[in-house]
C-alpha cells in the first residue's frame, strides 16, 4: 500500500492512476466508510507546485476526503488526472455518497468518471457549453453599464 | 349549457390570441434533457436501483448483486409526474422527479441547479478579506457557520491562532445561529405538515434571536462577520443580558412547541414510520448531520473532531433511533437545548482580551489608531486593497452546520485570493438520500421526508 | 326614479377608482422564493412584521391564483426560463417586485451563472434594494407598489422590457378604459 505524507496533520495520499482504485478500496476496508469530500482543482496556472518526489504535476487534479468513524480521523487522496485524457473511474461502487460530487466535477471542471451511473450535468442548464471552473474558462463578468433612467418619476 | 353555446360563450370571452414574446423565446423551453428522469428502457440499471434507492455497497460489504433486484415494472403501471422546481414544498427551488405507481413513489430523482449562482467560481476572484462576504451567501439560514468554516481554513493555511476571546465570540454566535436555523427548520417543517401556527411561531422565536445579531454584526442575515483573523468587532454592551434574555425565553417556549406537535395525533402519524433511513444507506450515502444521527450514529464533529472551544464545553449529542422523520424532527428539536446549553456556558467562560489577531498583516487596525499613525494607515490601505498573503498549500477543515457536515477546501498558491475555494455542502449530499427515504411511501409523505432532509437551496447549488 | 327615493346610503365615485382600491387592497403574492431574500420574505408574511395587513398574507402557490410576483433571490440561467414561465401563467393584472440586488442586478454575482437583472426577463414594477432588503424594506416596496396601483392606469401595460411601470403608461380618459381590457395584447402600449 502507498505511503501517505503528512500535511497538516493530515494523512496525504498520491496514488498513480492505477492504484486510484485499490487505495480506496483499502482506504474502506480499514474503516474509511465515509467519504465526506471529493472535488476537483484545475492547476492550470499553478504548474509548480509542492508535490511528493515522484509524483508528476498534471493539469488537473481530484480530491477526496475520506473519514473514519472509529478513529475519528480523515484522509486525503490527490489523483493527478492528465489534461489530454481527462478520465478516471468512478468510486460510485465503493462510496454511492459520491455519486452527486462526481457529478459536479463532470459539470464544472469536465473530467469523466467511467462507469459512473448517470454521468449528466448537475448544477447547469443541459445546453450549456463549457465547463466554467476551469481555469481558461472566464467569470463571466459583464461590464457594468449605469444607463439613464427612462421612468417618469 | 349546450356544447355549441359554452364554444360560443368562449370564443366571445376568450383572450387575445398570446402574443409573440410569450409564444417563442424565452418561454417554455424547461427542460433539463439528461438530467431528468428518463422511462424505465431508456434508464441504465445501476441508475434505476440508485433512483430507486437501491444500494449495492454498504457499510458491512456487498449485499446484493445487481441482478438480485426486483426493477421489473411494466411501464404502463406508473407514471413521472414532476414536482417544481416552483413548488410551494420543496424549500425553494428543488425539483424532484417521481416515478408513481398509484400513490406509490417508486423512484425519485432530484434535479437541481436552479440556484447555481457560480459562488466558487466567484471566489477564486475575491481576497481572502473579501471570500467571507461570498461565502456567508451559500447557506442562507446558517451564515455564520460559512464564514466561519472559510475563516478556518484560512486560518489553518495561515498558521496563526486566534485569540481565546475571537473564538468564543464566533461559538456563541454560532451556536445561536444553530438556534435560529433549526428554529426556521422547525418553522416550515411545521407548514408543510399542516401545521401553520408551528410556522408564525418558529418565525417569531427567530427573530428573537436575529435582533441579537442584527445589534452585534449589523445584519439580520448574511453578516459577514467572523472574518480570517478574528470576528469584525466585538459584542456590543449589553449582550449579556441580550443573550440571557434569549436562553431564558426560548426553552419554555421549546416545551410548548414540542408538546404543540407531538402532543397530537395528526403530526405524529404523518411523521411516525415516514421516510425511513437505515444506519448503513446514511453512512454510505455520506449524509451528514440531523439526517445521519437520527438513524443512531452519535457522529458529530463539535465532538469528535473538535474544532474552536467545543472540548470545553458540555454538550450531549442527540441520535434518534429508526431514523424517520419523526427522528429527524425529535432530534433538531433537542438540539436546540443541547446549544442552548453550550450558550449558557459560553456566557459564564467567555474570557476577555482582543477580538482578532494582533497581526497588522492580518487584521486592520483599530479606528483610533489610523488617525494617529501614518504606518497603521498604510497597513489599513494595503490590507483592504491587496489582502492577505496566505502561504502556499491546501486544507480541508470542517465544522458542524446545523445540516452536517461543512467542509471547506481551500488551495492558495501565495497570493492574495484563493486559488480554489470549494466547500462541501450537507444539504448538496444529503440530498442524495432521498430516493431511499422516499421509496415505497406515499406521494404525501413525500412532502414532510423532503423537508425532514432541510435542505437549503442556496448551499445545495452554490 | 330619482336617488333621493333610496332609503339607505350611498357613496359615488367612478368605476376606475373602485377598481383600483379593489386591487391595491388584494394583491395576492406567488410563492417564488429563490433565496437569500426568501426568507426575509417569508419573515415579513409572518408574525412580526405581518403582511397580513396589507391583505397580502394568502401567498397562492398556484401562479394562476397570484397577482403579485414577489421575485425574491438570484436568478440562475437555470432558473430564468422557469421564472418566465411562472409569470407568463399569471394572470393579468400582474405585478412584479424585484427583492434584493441579486434579483434588482446580479448584485456581487457578476458571473456566468446569474442573470444580471431580472428585467431582463419580465419587466419589474418596484425595485427593493438591499441584501437583503429587511422586511420593512419589502414592505415599503410593497406600499410603493400599491401607491402604483392606486394612482396608476387600470388597463394594464404589455411590454417585455425593463422597468416598464404602471405611472409611466399615458393616462387616458377613463371612457370604456374597463372595455379595453379586452383588447387584443398585441397592441403594445409603449412607454416613454
Ligand atoms: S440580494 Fe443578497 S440576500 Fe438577496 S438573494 Fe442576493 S445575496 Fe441573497
Amino acid at each position: 500500500m502507498l505511503e501517505a505524507v503528512i500535511r497538516d496533520a493530515q494523512g496525504v495520499f498520491f496514488p498513480t492512476m492505477d492504484q486510484y482504485v485499490d487505495l480506496m478500496e483499502s482506504l474502506w476496508s480499514s474503516d474509511y466508510k465515509f467519504c465526506s469530500d471529493l472535488c476537483g482543482v484545475d492547476y492550470l496556472e499553478m504548474p509548480s507546485r509542492k508535490l511528493p518526489e515522484g509524483v508528476k504535476a498534471e493539469r488537473f487534479e481530484i480530491v477526496v476526503n475520506v473519514t473514519s468513524f472509529e478513529t475519528r480521523s480523515r484522509l486525503r487522496v490527490r489523483l493527478q488526472v492528465q489534461e489530454s485524457n481527462p478520465h478516471l473511474p468512478t468510486l460510485y461502487g465503493l462510496y454511492p455518497g459520491t455519486e452527486a460530487m462526481e457529478r459536479e466535477v463532470y459539470d464544472l471542471l469536465g473530467m469523466v468518471f467511467d462507469g459512473h451511473p448517470d454521468l449528466s450535468r448537475i448544477l447547469l442548464p443541459e445546453e450549456w457549453e463549457g465547463h466554467p471552473l476551469r481555469k481558461d474558462y472566464s467569470v463571466g463578468r459583464i461590464p457594468v453599464q449605469f444607463k439613464a433612467s427612462t421612468a417618469i418619476r | 349549457m349546450t356544447a355549441r353555446s359554452s364554444s360560443k360563450f368562449i370564443k366571445r370571452f376568450r383572450s387575445s390570441p398570446l402574443d409573440e414574446s410569450t409564444a417563442t423565446g424565452l418561454v417554455g423551453e424547461t427542460s433539463e434533457g439528461t438530467q431528468e428522469m428518463k422511462t424505465r428502457n431508456e434508464t441504465n440499471r445501476v441508475e434505476l436501483e440508485r433512483e430507486e434507492g437501491q444500494l449495492t455497497v454498504l457499510p458491512e460489504g456487498i449485499v446484493l448483486d445487481h441482478g438480485d433486484m426486483d426493477i421489473e415494472i411494466s411501464e404502463d403501471e406508473t407514471m413521472i409526474i414532476n414536482m417544481g422546481p416552483q413548488h410551494p414544498s420543496t424549500h425553494g427551488v428543488l425539483r424532484l422527479m417521481m416515478e408513481l405507481k398509484g400513490e406509490t413513489v417508486l423512484r425519485t430523482k432530484p434535479v437541481i441547479g436552479y440556484l447555481h449562482t457560480g459562488m466558487e467560481k466567484t471566489a477564486e476572484g475575491l481576497t481572502y478579506v473579501q471570500g467571507s462576504t461570498n461565502v456567508t451567501r451559500m447557506d442562507y439560514l446558517a451564515p455564520l457557520h460559512n464564514e466561519l468554516v472559510f475563516s478556518l481554513a484560512t486560518e489553518k493555511l495561515l498558521g496563526v491562532e486566534i485569540p481565546p476571546r475571537a473564538t468564543w465570540i464566533r461559538m456563541l454566535m454560532v451556536e445561536l445561529n444553530r438556534i435560529s436555523s433549526h428554529l426556521m427548520w422547525m418553522a416550515t417543517n411545521g407548514m408543510d405538515v399542516g401545521s401553520t401556527s408551528m410556522m408564525i411561531y418558529g418565525f417569531r422565536e427567530r427573530e428573537l434571536v436575529l435582533s441579537f445579531f442584527e445589534k452585534v454584526t449589523g445584519l439580520r442575515m448574511n453578516h459577514n462577520f467572523i472574518r480570517p483573523g478574528g470576528v469584525a468587532a466585538d459584542l456590543p454592551d449589553g449582550w449579556y443580558d441580550d443573550v440571557s434574555a434569549i436562553i431564558d425565553t426560548i426553552p419554555g417556549r421549546l416545551d410548548e412547541y414540542g408538546e404543540m406537535l407531538t402532543g397530537q395525533p395528526i403530526f405524529r402519524e404523518r411523521t411516525e414510520g415516514v421516510g425511513i433511513l437505515t444506519q448503513e444507506q446514511a453512512i454510505s450515502l455520506s449524509a451528514s448531520g440531523p439526517v445521519l444521527r437520527s438513524t443512531g450514529v452519535a457522529w458529530d464533529l463539535r465532538k469528535d473532531i473538535p474544532y474552536l472551544a467545543y472540548d470545553e464545553v458540555e454538550f450531549d449529542v442527540i441520535i434518534g433511533s429508526i431514523g424517520d422523520t419523526f427522528d429527524r424532527f425529535a432530534v433538531r428539536l433537542s438540539e436546540i437545548s443541547e446549544s442552548l446549553r453550550i450558550v449558557r456556558q459560553i456566557l459564564e467562560k467567555m474570557p476577555s482580551g482582543p477580538y482578532r489577531v494582533q497581526d497588522k498583516k492580518i487584521t486592520p487596525p483599530p479606528r483610533k489608531r489610523i488617525d494617529e499613525s501614518m504606518e497603521a494607515l498604510i497597513h489599513h490601505f494595503k490590507l483592504f486593497t491587496e489582502g492577505i498573503h496566505v502561504p502556499e498549500g491546501e486544507a480541508y477543515v470542517a465544522v458542524e452546520s446545523p445540516r452536517g457536515e461543512l467542509g471547506c477546501y481551500l488551495v492558495s498558491d501565495g497570493s492574495a485570493k484563493p486559488y480554489r475555494m470549494h466547500i462541501r455542502a450537507p444539504s448538496f449530499v444529503n440530498l442524495q438520500s432521498l430516493p431511499a427515504m422516499l421509496k415505497g411511501g406515499l406521494l404525501a409523505d413525500a412532502v414532510a421526508t423532503i423537508s425532514s432532509v432541510d435542505p437549503i437551496m442556496g448551499e445545495v447549488d452554490r | 326614479m330619482g336617488l333621493e327615493d333610496l332609503s339607505h346610503n350611498f357613496l359615488t365615485g367612478n368605476i376606475e377608482n373602485l377598481v383600483k382600491w379593489a386591487r391595491r387592497n388584494s394583491v395576492w403574492p406567488a410563492t417564488f422564493g429563490l433565496a437569500c431574500c426568501a426568507i426575509e420574505m417569508m419573515s415579513a408574511g409572518a408574525g412580526d412584521y405581518d403582511l397580513a395587513r396589507f391583505g397580502m398574507e394568502v401567498f397562492r402557490a398556484s401562479p394562476r391564483q397570484a397577482d403579485l410576483m414577489i421575485v425574491a433571490g438570484r436568478v440562475s440561467q437555470k432558473m430564468a426560463p422557469v421564472l418566465r414561465q411562472v409569470y407568463d401563467q399569471m394572470m393579468e393584472p400582474k405585478w412584479v417586485i424585484s427583492m434584493g440586488v441579486c434579483a434588482s442586478s446580479g448584485g456581487m454575482f457578476n458571473n456566468y451563472a446569474i442573470v444580471q437583472g431580472v428585467d431582463q426577463i419580465v419587466p419589474v414594477d418596484v425595485y427593493a434594494p438591499g441584501c437583503p432588503p429587511g422586511p420593512e424594506t419589502l414592505i415599503n416596496a410593497i406600499l410603493t407598489l400599491h401607491a402604483k396601483i392606486q394612482n396608476g392606469e387600470i388597463t394594464r401595460r404589455k411590454g417585455t422590457g425593463a422597468g416598464i411601470s404602471i405611472g409611466e403608461v399615458k393616462r387616458k380618459s377613463n371612457v370604456g378604459t374597463l372595455a379595453k381590457k379586452n383588447t387584443p395584447k398585441t397592441v403594445k402600449i409603449v412607454s416613454k
